[in-house]
Formats: structure tokens, C-alpha cells, sequence
């Protein structure tokens, strides 16, 4: 795009010669990035309609995509207690859902459950026919991606303002006790539904990312020499892929969090989640802003203030900034 | 008094009805919610109170060259950049404020009763900025003029880079930043910061312990042979 610079992750920024680039960068560059812990049960069938809430109020930072990753407690309801994988399908094209659901109730006779998701699919399956569903997908329906899996993580991607996206897909009515979410504003790479946050590189596994990363095309390639595979050329999944090997080495969340700030150089907020844990951290120079606002029933993470506004007992919740170079961590 | 409903009429209207008040007159903001960019732009005499927390630039671009301008107060928290470029009058926010708290602010006075974030002050030009508790890392970043007053302790690279702006901090410094040094308090020093103690009410301050941090004056141009500095 003439006359336009590329910064931060999402940003299009009409520049004003080269020496307001860093300074656009830094405070100007937008995406909105959300998490949301229920500590209280009760709370858990409200979680959609305070998601949405924080999600509305941060659609101007991202009106190009969004992407919401929901944490529910699906392993119970597995056949004879075996927990089942969620296995979320997404697509850059246009693509026969119904049909898709057919062909793998054809291919897995004993079992691969189809449900519409957002813009695609969500697919149950026992842990052993997980290889043989991706398989099977790679092979027959090569414009299908798994934008996720996890025993309890379903991810949602779609391109749009992210409050329309929202609506269509009835996001206020979901139920569960932890997501996060990211509305993006794409600068450094394509907008479609594969370049949207969150990136899931293991099972249950969410990245979101405000911010961007200078020196990812290094640190993808040393990954890539180990074996490591991307999905897309964005500069956030690259982080999202060191912290999964990181974690894969045995690190705890909070270790590979660390390794994440004295690898990639760049600036971020990132908003990190597994089944039952979520963790902001920010760079050196907090370039990017992030809000907390705790209480005994949830923690909630937002880029802003306005974003946590209309979450229930605000008034009361404690609500401050993280620190640079900080990992906060929460549990269930 | 005029009532406004920021839900209700949303940022631009609210900021058109504050145009449009007449000198002296008063209105208060209700349901801010964080909403950014309320209350800027107003250059009249006008008071203005903010019922709740507030978003970015709260009150930005404020008041005249003469030094004059509204009088702005937050009952809550703000977020970046409150004062942004102030020219005159008065803010004052009873809470907290997020990362760059007055930044490139020309004049009038910013009073933050709380804490500010990072970067307060930062490419301050002739303002006056007081805060009441602690100051983030990299405040007064080459701030080129004013005065900044940090009542509590004051966060990593105090004062890099600084042009003749003048930081006044009571508590201690976690460091400074390159160029910036400590110098002695004189006894205009002593009543300057007397001054702004009764201004801003800020009596936790006892002037005659305060740490003046000026520029060392060595980093005003840039020179190859400084590099190791920067």
C-alpha cells in the first residue's frame, strides 16, 4: 500500500516520513488482545456474554479479524469417560462444511463428531484417530487447516469486525472457564482467517499477540531446522511455535515465557493460555498496553481499560497494569 | 451545571457540548468508562468533572498560549497520555494514570494524586506535571522544559535524555537515565517545590528533601563519540 508503513502486527499506518515510523510504532500500532479466567462455577454460562463485551469494546484495534479460542470442560461428556479431542477446522476458502461432516462420518465410522463452529468446523475425536483426522484432511481437503486442538480448547477465526463476528456466530450464548481473544489490525502480514490469532501450536495451547516481533524470521528458521512446522508467514506465530518448543522441553509456562522475552526482539503484549492457566507478560518498554482487572471470581485481561468496563463487580475488582518484563500467571 | 451521559451521547457530542459552554460554566461527564479523547480540544474557561475512568489523551490539546484553559477533574483512573500536549489550565485526576502522562504538554498544570506509568512527562515542553505517588520507568524522557514533581519513589532511566525540563522527586530513584544528573537544591529550588506542595495539596512533601535531577548537558547534540553513552 503506497504511502503506508509496515509496523506492528496489524498496523496501517500512513507515516509522515521516516522519523515518525518508530514513534507510530510504538503507540500507535493497535490489536486487541483478551484473556478471561472463571474462577466462580456459576459464572462459567456467562462467560460468552462478558467476552463479547470485552471484544466490542476493542473492535477498533482490530477491525480487520478476530479469532476466540473457548476452554469448556468437555472431557466428561466423552463416551465411556475417554476424553475426546476438539479438533477446530478453519479455511482461507470457501469450503463444503456439511459436506466435510459427511465425508468424516463416512471415514470414522466409530466416531468423529462434526459440529459447526464459527466459520468451520469443530471435530470430536478419540485421541488415537486424531493423526488419522489430520491425515485424512491433509489429503482430501487441502484448503482445510486445524487452527486448533485440544481436550478442551475450541478456536473460532474469522475475518470482519470482530463484534460482527460475534453476532453471527452467537458468541455471547457460549459457556466455559477460560478464553482469550485477539481483534486484529494486520500490518506485517495477509489478512485472511489463517494470519488471525490465536495461534495454537500444541493442544490447548493459545498465543495472542499485540505488538511485533523484529527478529522472527531467524528464530523461525532455527525452528524450522529442528523440524518445527508453520501454518502461516506471521511474525506472532513464531513466538506462539518457540514457547510450544519450550514447553515440549519441559519448561513450565512461566520458564518458556521468559525464553520468549530473551529470544524474540520486539514489542509485545502476549496473552498466553493452556487448560487452566492464563499469563500476560509485556517487552522491556511496556510499548504495548495491557489492563488487569482481578476479583475473587475472574481475572480478565484486556489491552484496555473500556474493555473491562462492563465486566460485573468492575467497580470493586482490582484493576492494574502489568509490569514490564513481568509473567503474571493464573490458575483455575 | 451541565449533565452529560457519555453512554448516551457518545464521545464526539459529549466534546461538542463542552465546545459549546460559555466561560466559567460547568459540566460533569458521567458513565466515561474508559472512553478516550474526552474532554479535548477545550480552550475556554470552562470546569469540567469526569465521573469515573477514562481512557487515552483525557483533556489533550487543552487550554491557550496564554496559559489559560479549562479545569479538568477525574474522579477515577486514566489511561495514556492524559494532558497530551496541554496548553492551559488544569488537570487533575484523583486516581491513577496509565503510561505517558502529560507528554509533549506546552503548559498548564497535570496533577495525577496517584501513581503514573511509564514514561511520565515524557518530551514534557513547558508544563507543569505533579504526581502525587510513584513515577514509571523512563519518566521525563527528554523532556525540554517545565517542571516534573514525583512524590514517591521513581522508576528506572529517570530523566534520559533530558533537555532543561526540572524533576523533582521526594522518594528515591530507582536510576537514571543517560545524561541525566543530580544536582544541589538551591533555595529557589526549595520554594518552587513549596509552591506546587500548596498548589497540589501534595503535603507529603517535605521540600527541603527533595532530589533535583537536571540534564548533564553532554548528549544535546548528537556525536559519534558519545555512542557508548546513549
Amino acid at each position: 500500500m503506497p504511502g503506508a508503513v509496515r509496523t506492528a502486527n496489524g498496523c496501517r499506518l500512513c507515516t509522515r516520513g521516516a522519523g515518525f515510523e518508530g514513534r507510530a510504532e510504538g503507540r500507535y500500532g493497535m490489536c486487541g488482545v483478551i484473556g478471561l479466567l472463571i474462577r466462580d462455577r456459576d459464572l462459567q454460562p456467562q462467560l460468552g456474554a462478558m467476552l463479547v463485551s470485552m471484544i466490542e469494546a476493542l473492535d477498533e484495534r482490530g477491525p480487520d479479524s478476530s479469532g476466540i479460542a473457548v476452554y469448556a470442560d468437555h472431557r466428561s461428556g466423552g463416551v465411556g469417560d475417554t476424553p475426546r479431542v476438539q479438533v477446530s477446522l478453519g479455511s482461507d476458502e470457501a469450503v463444503d462444511w456439511g459436506n466435510l461432516a459427511g465425508a468424516l462420518a463416512k471415514q470414522f465410522a466409530d466416531g468423529a463428531d462434526a459440529h459447526p463452529f464459527g466459520a468451520g468446523l469443530v471435530v470430536e475425536v478419540s485421541p488415537d484417530q486424531q493423526r488419522s483426522l489430520t491425515e485424512f484432511i491433509r489429503d482430501g481437503w487441502p484448503g482445510v487447516r486445524v487452527l486448533a486442538t485440544g481436550l478442551d480448547l475450541r478456536v473460532l477465526k474469522d475475518t470482519g469486525r470482530p463484534s460482527d463476528t460475534c453476532a453471527r456466530f452467537g458468541v455471547t450464548h457460549w459457556e466455559g472457564y477460560l478464553a482469550v481473544a485477539h481483534t486484529r489490525m494486520a500490518t506485517e502480514s495477509a489478512v485472511t482467517v489463517l494470519h488471525s490469532h490465536p495461534f495454537v501450536p500444541a493442544g490447548d495451547l493459545c498465543v495472542v499477540h499485540n505488538g511485533s516481533f523484529s527478529n522472527y524470521a531467524t528464530v523461525r528458521r532455527s525452528l524450522m531446522a529442528t523440524g518445527v512446522q508453520f501454518d502461516s508467514d506471521n511474525d506472532s506465530e513464531v513466538a506462539a511455535r518457540y514457547l510450544a518448543r519450550r514447553l515440549e522441553q519441559g519448561d513450565d509456562l512461566e520458564e518458556a515465557t521468559r525464553w520468549v522475552m530473551k529470544e524474540m526482539d520486539g514489542f509485545f503484549t502476549l496473552v498466553i493460555s493452556t487448560a487452566g492457566e492464563l499469563s500476560v507478560v509485556r517487552d522491556a518498554f511496556a510499548c504495548k498496553p495491557a489492563v488487569v482487572a482481578e476479583t475473587g471470581d475472574y481475572v480478565a485481561v484486556a489491552s484496555e481499560y473500556r474493555a473491562l468496563a462492563e465486566l460485573p463487580g468492575i467497580a470493586t475488582a482490582n484493576v492494574f497494569e502489568p509490569r514490564p518484563e513481568e509473567v503474571y500467571t493464573w490458575s483455575r | 451545571m451541565e449533565s452529560l451521559n457519555c453512554e448516551v451521547l457518545g464521545t464526539r457530542a459529549v466534546n461538542q457540548r463542552l465546545r459549546a459552554l460559555a466561560d466559567g460554566e460547568e459540566a460533569q461527564l458521567l458513565h466515561p468508562r474508559g472512553r478516550h479523547n474526552l474532554a479535548v480540544g477545550l480552550s475556554a474557561p470552562v470546569r469540567i468533572g469526569i465521573e469515573g475512568n477514562a481512557g487515552y489523551f483525557v483533556g489533550g490539546l487543552g487550554g491557550g498560549p496564554d496559559g489559560t484553559g479549562p479545569e479538568i477533574v477525574v474522579n477515577g483512573f486514566v489511561g495514556w497520555a492524559v494532558g497530551e500536549n496541554l496548553m492551559g489550565g488544569s488537570i487533575r485526576v484523583r486516581g491513577s494514570a496509565s503510561q505517558s502522562a502529560g507528554s509533549s504538554a506546552r503548559g498548564g498544570t497535570i496533577v495525577i494524586e496517584g501513581d503514573a506509568s511509564l514514561r511520565a512527562g515524557i518530551s514534557l515542553k513547558g508544563a507543569t506535571l505533579a504526581i502525587g505517588g510513584n513515577a514509571g520507568a523512563m519518566s521525563g524522557f527528554m523532556a525540554q522544559s517545565g517542571v516534573i514533581l514525583i512524590g514517591g519513589n521513581a522508576g528506572g532511566g529517570l530523566g534520559d535524555s533530558l533537555y532543561e525540563a526540572v524533576i523533582y522527586v521526594a522518594g528515591s530513584i530507582d536510576s537514571l537515565g543517560a545524561d541525566a544528573e543530580i544536582t544541589e537544591m538551591s533555595d529557589e529550588d526549595i520554594l518552587a517545590v513549596k509552591e506546587l506542595v500548596s498548589e497540589t495539596g501534595f503535603d507529603h512533601i517535605d521540600p527541603t528533601r527533595v532530589t533535583k535531577v537536571t540534564s548533564a548537558r553532554q548528549l544535546y547534540h548528537f556525536s559519534t563519540h558519545n555512542h557508548g553513552a546513549y
